[in-house]
């Protein structure tokens, strides 16, 4: 068997062929590639976690944003609340001192007029007291003109003066 | 795409007819054409061209005892010719090799390292390995890592060194696997190179280099080399220590025996592999062609309808010689990778760790 039987000129060939194709291959054919291909995959790799982290910061800027808005529209809320608040009180406030002052004024007027009637009363009062005092002396005069009737009035105002006396003395018992 | 590898495959067992063709005579030998093929020969017969032979001759280099060197072109010995006293051998021990007539008129082999058919191809192919990855290499000298991927040519080797390092040796090797990249990347391509070039059934290609027992035999040895200087101490204490009950390595050593011999088993696996794979599957294309002309003379119906069939087997061999090709590269590098890996258990691997 021919085939089975290496050739010694075939297999000095095969060696120096396959050394020198190794030497070179694995001095400047392999290694550059394996290395760029190591090199794009880092590439990549590190590629991929910037992406990812571009991607983290959006998410941060994101949220961050939704806070400030959250922040913004709370703080609105905030202020529409207490101006409601405030008008609401200035309303109440002015409504009570409209009504204070109110009250007041009636109040006073009603002082006013309580006085005045009473100085009218008082004054008519004393009108129909001088009307009466100037109707008796004219009532008085015209009565007594005679000396019997102003002696029988005489009489007439002891025994009542008298019958006082007697009372308050009896009340007095 | 599809079209033309269609076509290519119906081209291809048509022209490995070719070359089939000229040793038409009136009942073919078959099993002297398809020898003839797959054993080596001083010159490159391209094929036959109506009358024309084309035959390139290829220089011859010897060094007999007796006369020292010689060299010259094998167009000299063409024909059963002699010159300067060596011939090539017709029959006997030597048969087809280039013998030296001593004055007494015995024959007697001298170091031959003719460049032969078969020497020439695998230097072409060689070549062709070497300028096919420089090439690649070239792209990304000129690149940095941030520029885009490769296209086309390079980036389908890219492609293939991309999935041997990931898929065969950083998992077969371990953490130091890359000292043995380029090695075992080396042999894949050197192999795929061979192989694809067998195939091809004309002019460049059509040698039968893979399928040579002398050229599986130094991948073998330098896979052997690989293996064994690399080892660990673990790997050594596993083959003469093993981790077996005492009686079976002392006073007898039959494990380490075992083991011992298992160093030179796995390439030796290796080498035959690869070379009965190529081997046969050349031998079966050569087969399939010759039964056209081994049923020339059985009139035009057995003989057009066996072609048909022959022609039908061949693209489909061809086909499969087409997956043996990739697959018995892969394998010999994944194997090559096993057994690297399996030499280097327990190695202390820090410094050469880099990164996984």
């Amino acid at each position: 068997m021919g085939l089975l039987q290496p050739e010694p000129g075939l297999l000095i060939w095969m060696s120096i062929a396959f050394l020198i194709v190794f030497i070179l291959l694995a001095k400047f054919g392999f290694p550059v590639i394996v290395k760029a291909l190591d090199e794009r995959k880092e590439h990549i790799d590190s590629s991929l976690e910037a992406a990812a982290r571009a991607q983290q910061k959006v998410e941060n800027l994101q949220a961050e944003m939704d806070g400030i808005r959250a922040d913004a529209e709370r703080q609105k809320a905030e202020i529409l609340r207490s101006a409601a608040e405030t008008r609401e009180k200035i309303i109440s406030e002015a409504r009570a001192r409209a009504e204070e002052q109110g009250e007041r004024i009636i109040a006073a007027a009603k002082a006013n007029a309580e006085t005045e009637r009473e100085a009218i009363l008082r004054d008519a009062r004393h009108q129909v007291a001088l009307l009466s005092i100037a109707i008796s002396e004219k009532l008085l005069r015209s009565k007594l003109e005679d000396e019997k009737s102003q002696a029988s009035l005489a009489e007439r105002l002891l025994e009542e003066m008298d019958r006082d006396r007697m009372k308050e003395s009896h009340r007095e018992a | 795409m599809r079209l033309i590898s269609i076509l290519i495959c119906i081209i291809l067992p048509l022209l490995a007819a070719a070359p089939a063709s000229a040793q038409e005579e009136k009942s073919p030998d078959v099993k002297k054409i398809v020898m003839e093929h797959l054993s080596d020969s001083y010159w490159w017969h391209i094929g036959t061209f109506g009358e024309k032979n084309v035959t390139v001759y290829l220089p011859v280099i010897l060094h007999s005892g007796n006369s020292g060197w010689h060299c010259f072109s094998s167009r000299h010995l063409a024909g059963g010719a002699s010159f300067e006293g060596f011939s090539i051998a017709a029959e006997g021990k030597y048969e087809g090799k280039i013998v030296e007539t001593l004055p007494d008129g015995s024959q007697s082999r001298p170091l031959d390292i003719s460049v032969t058919k078969t020497t020439t191809g695998l230097l072409m192919n060689s070549a062709i390995t070497v300028i096919v990855i420089l090439c690649a290499a070239g792209w990304y000298r000129k690149r940095k890592a941030t520029d885009a991927a490769p296209k086309g040519f390079t980036g389908m080797i890219e492609a293939v060194v991309g999935y041997l390092v990931d898929d065969i040796i950083r998992p077969c090797v371990g953490p130091g696997w890359r000292k043995f990249a380029p090695f075992l990347l080396t042999v894949f391509f050197f192999i795929l190179v061979n192989n694809l070039m067998g195939l091809i059934p004309f002019f460049p290609g059509g040698i039968n280099v893979t399928g040579n027992i002398a050229v599986t035999f130094v991948l073998a040895f330098a896979a052997l080399l690989v293996i064994n200087i690399s080892g660990s101490r673990e790997y050594w204490k596993d083959i003469f220590w093993p981790d077996v009950p005492v009686w079976l390595k002392v006073p007898v050593p039959i494990i380490p025996l075992i083991e011992f011999v298992g160093i030179f088993t796995r390439p030796f696996a290796l080498m035959i592999r690869l070379f009965a794979n190529m081997m046969a599957g050349h031998a079966v294309i050569l087969c399939l062609v010759c039964v056209i002309f081994v049923t020339a003379g059985m009139g035009a119906v057995v003989n057009s309808s066996m072609t048909a069939v022959s022609v039908l087997f061949n693209i489909f061999m061809n086909c499969l010689e087409l997956l043996v090709a990739f697959l018995q590269a892969y394998v010999f590098t994944m194997l090559t990778a096993v057994f690297i890996g399996m030499s280097q258990e327990g190695k202390e691997v820090a410094k050469t760790y880099e990164r996984q």
